[in-house]
Parts: C-alpha cells; structure tokens; sequence
C-alpha cells in the first residue's frame, strides 16, 4: 500500500521511553508500540480494572497501552501486578472530565535483568476530578523498577486534588528503581502531592520475626505482602484483592535470595 | 540448659563480651544486673542470633546442642525466647498473623502439626487475659501504636503462646507502670516457673524481681560477670549501686 505513515521507533532519548529497555526497543516493532486501546467511562459510571502481567513469559517482552477518557463524576479505578518480562510495561493515560476519578495501585516485583514499569498520565481536563497512585516496586537480582507518573492540570481545572506515591524495596544490591514524577500545572486552585522513597527490607523486623522461629522466606513474603499492600487498598473487593497479592507473591516464591 | 564458657562477642568489630560463663539449670530464674552500656543487650541479642552480633571466641551449648551454629530461626524453634527491650514495629503484619506465622513454624521445625486458625485463636485469647492485654490488639500491626508498657505485655504473650524452654528477658521491666509490672512479673511465673524451664532476666532494678524471685543474681560490668550471688546481692545493688558492689 501506499501512503502509509512512517512511524518513528521510540528510544530511551524519548522522556517517556527514558527506561525502557534499549534492547527490547531495537527489535520492537514501532506500529505495535504505537497502539493504543482505548475506552470510556460514562459519566457517573465506575469501571474496575485489574490486570495482571504475570512471570514466565521471560522472552521478549510486553507493552500495553490503555487510553481511557472519563465522563463527568465517573470513576475509573484499575490495579496491576506486573511481575512479567523481560520487559514489561503498563502504559495509562486517563482524562477526567469534572468530578471525575482515577485510582490506579500498581506493584512492579521480579528480579534476573527483568525491566518492569508503570508509564502514567493523568490529564485533568476539567475542575473538581480527583486522582490517586500508588506503586510499589520490589526488585531483586539486576532488576529495575519504574514508574513515570505525568500529571498535567489543564488551566481553569480548578479544585484538581492529585496525588501519587511510589516506594521500592530492593532485597539485593544491583537491583535498582527509578520514579519520575512530572507536574505540568496550568490552574491555581489545585493540590498536586507526590511523594518517592526507594530502601532495603527492614532487617530489625526480619530478626524480630526470625525470633519468634518465622524462617526468613517466610518473614520476607510476609514483609513484602504487608509491603505491596498499599498499592491494592483501592480494591474493595477482598476476594480480588488478595489474588492481587498472590499473583505479585508468586513471582517472589521462586526467587533464588 | 544454658551453658555460657568464656563467651566473646562485638559489633562492627568492637569487642562487647570479653569471656562471659554462664551455667543455667532447669528449674533457675538468674537475673543479670549491671549498668548501662554494660553489654546486657549484647548479650541477649548475640544468644538470639542477631545479625552484626559476631561470636570471637567461647561456646554456648542450649539443651545439649551448639546454639551459636544455628540461625536465629532454629534457636526459637529449639525453645530459645528473647524479649526485646524496644519490640519491633512492623506495619501491615497483625499480632495474630504474625504470632500463629511462628508458632507452626516453630512446630512444623519440630515435626510437629500445624494448628488451626480456631486453636490458635483460643491459645491466643487465653495468653491475653493473662496478661491483661485485649484480644483486639493482637488484630492490630504488630506493636504499632502500642505504649511502652502494652509492647512489653505483648511480648509476654508471645512468650507466653509461644511457650519456650528458656527465655532471655531484655529489661522487660522498663517502661512499665506499677501495675503493669505485678501483672507482668505475675505473668513471667506462670508462664515461665516450671521444673523444665528457665529464664535469664536482665534488668536494671531490684523491682521486677520482687514479683519474680531470681535463684541467681549475677553483676554485669564491661563484657564480665564480676560478681555473682542469690537473690541479696539484687538488694545490696539496689543500695549500694554497681559500683560499691562491683569493686
Ligand atoms: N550496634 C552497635 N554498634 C556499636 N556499638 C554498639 C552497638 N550496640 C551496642 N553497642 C555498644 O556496646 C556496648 C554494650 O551495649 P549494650 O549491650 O546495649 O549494653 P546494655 O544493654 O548493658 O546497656 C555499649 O558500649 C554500646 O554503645
Ligand atoms: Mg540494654
């Protein structure tokens, strides 16, 4: 055919591409990186949406993108475990119309040289939307961690009320994790709180529990458990919630430490 | 039970024990006395396994077996208990999962079978009236937003669920107000008085050991057992202070 649109490969000099991993980028192909899916929320509608990127599949790797405009007071709540690789990556981009809400809880775990990331942008395209992020990363081996949180506050989007949170723990030196937090602020009127804190497994509270004869893989996925378990609170459904933390538990089980 | 021969220990390097011996028989309560700095913790911690603790020189045999070869793990399912002087926070783990998590651990070490979550919840709500302490704490995170005196009580329901043969008491004393520490001291005696137990309760004042009366009293100064003695030597401290007795 003729006509057709030359797309351009996306590299790590690309903000959003920035760590991705180079070798998956090189092979890729640039029409499937380019795909979107795309969704709306009705106004006054709430969608759940739980999507896990599970282990095994450590060839190659997994992108997907979800573009999803929110109607007036809808809500659109979604949590993901990516535990995949080699290279995994959940890409959101959410515009909220007044009143509307996103939540979205998010855990990064794996270790071997698996690149795991959240790739999210939050357009508050009117007054009164509201948005929350958790993600949590736990990495071991030479893995990474990321999460690039956009949040772009469209002038008069008065009264937003945005926050984000990302926290790591990296249970082995080598493993590493990167957040990036990027505000583009238009409206006056607005809260916008982000917070990123990256450390190791607390060992006082290993050798505590190893006190009382828990062995350490035990004390450790109980640890991480409790850990990851902020990202997960938006999920009220305890059923889902809980094979959320055995999906992201799972990758850990196997985890030579 | 407890055999302590010459026992030398540091942290990053710093020589804490210089040669401790200890002989601790079933049945004995010995109360560790001795100023701040002095290496009490040291010690309980170096007992425990605690990682950074490291053994240069001595042996310790517990129940005929080398403790100091064994992770921290083996040491509690061997019938080891330390009761910490600051217990360990940790959010998002409850009282109850966490204590059931290490009593079938411990007996699952043992070759023996689990317990179910209704057995150990009986366990559990009878160890806490003893000790005075509301079922409905031990839903909540593991120590967090406890006071002083309720994390000590807590340990000693832990102990107490968890039933050891030899516990090692880290000033389990402090912190507690004067009912608390009848309740507490109470609480150490009926868990932990029995021919085939023993504890080694380290303190700092003759208090506690009103409601629990040591067999042995031993001084504590820079590494070294300086002095030892039956439960007077408690008073004469108390009078005289560590300096005056351990000269
Ligand atoms: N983690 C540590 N790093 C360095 N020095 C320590 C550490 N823990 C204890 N010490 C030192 O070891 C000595 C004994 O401390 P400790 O066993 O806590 O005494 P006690 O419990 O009798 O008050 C003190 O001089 C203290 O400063
Ligand atoms: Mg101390």
């Amino acid at each position: 055919m003729s006509g057709a649109v030359t797309l351009e490969r996306p590299t790590n000099r690309d903000e959003e591409w920035r760590y991705a991993d180079a070798g998956f980028l090189k092979a890729a192909d640039p029409a499937a990186l380019a795909q979107w899916m795309e969704w709306t929320v009705a106004p006054g509608e709430v969608v759940q949406e739980y999507r896990v990127l599970a282990s095994g599949d450590e060839a190659g790797g997994t992108v997907e993108r979800l573009r999803v405009h929110v109607g007036r007071n809808g809500r659109f709540e979604c949590a993901a475990v990516n535990a995949a690789g080699h290279y995994a990556r959940l890409e959101l981009e959410v515009t909220l119309e007044q009143g509307a809400h996103f939540s979205f809880g998010g855990v990064t775990i794996g270790g071997e040289g698996k690149v795991q990331e959240f790739v999210t942008r939050v357009i508050h395209a009117e007054p009164e939307a509201t948005s929350r992020q958790v993600v949590r990363a736990v990495q071991w081996g030479h893995a990474t961690g990321n999460f690039l949180g956009r949040i772009d506050v469209v002038r008069d989007a008065q009264k937003t009320d945005a926050a984000q949170n990302f926290k790591a723990i990296l249970l082995e030196k080598g493993a590493a994790a990167n957040a990036k937090p990027e505000l583009e602020i238009y409206a006056d009127d607005v809260k916008c709180a982000h917070g990123a804190a990256i450390g190791a497994l607390d060992r006082q509270a290993a050798f505590y529990m190893a006190s009382r004869g828990i062995p350490p893989e035990v004390a450790r996925k109980l640890l991480v458990r409790a850990y990851i378990a902020d990202a997960f609170e938006l999920v009220t459904d305890e059923e889902v919630r809980t094979r959320l933390l055995d999906e992201a538990l799972a990758a850990l089980e196997g985890a030579a430490l | 039970m407890l055999e302590i021969s010459n026992l030398q220990a540091g942290v990053a390097g710093k020589p804490i024990l210089k040669g401790l011996s200890l002989d601790v028989k079933p049945g004995e309560i010995h109360a560790i006395m001795g100023p701040n700095g002095a290496g009490k913790s040291t010690l309980g911690y170096t007992l425990g396994g605690r990682p950074g603790y490291g053994v240069t020189g001595g042996s310790v045999i517990f129940d005929g077996a080398d403790l100091l070869a064994m992770e921290p793990h083996e040491r509690a399912a061997a019938g080891l208990f330390l009761g910490f002087q600051y217990p360990v926070e940790i959010p998002g783990v409850s009282f109850v999962q966490f204590l059931r998590e290490a009593l079938n651990a411990q007996r699952k070490t043992r070759g023996e079978d689990p317990l179910s979550g209704g057995e150990f919840l009986k366990l559990a709500r009878e160890k806490a009236a003893l000790l005075k302490l509301d079922m409905e704490m031990l839903k909540r995170p593991v120590n967090v937003g406890f006071s002083g005196g309720e994390k000590k009580r807590a340990e000693m329901v832990q102990m107490g669920i968890l039933d050891p043969k030899l516990a090692i008491l880290d000033e389990t004393d402090s912190g507690l107000d004067i009912d608390a520490l009848r309740i507490v001291g109470e609480g150490i005696n009926a868990i932990m008085r029995k021919p085939d137990k023993a504890v080694l309760l380290i303190t700092h004042y003759q208090r506690l050991l009103d409601y629990v009366k040591p067999d042995h009293v031993h001084v504590l100064t820079a590494g070294r057992i300086v002095k030892s003695g039956g439960p007077e030597l408690a008073l004469e401290l108390e009078r005289e202070g560590y300096e005056a007795v351990a000269a």
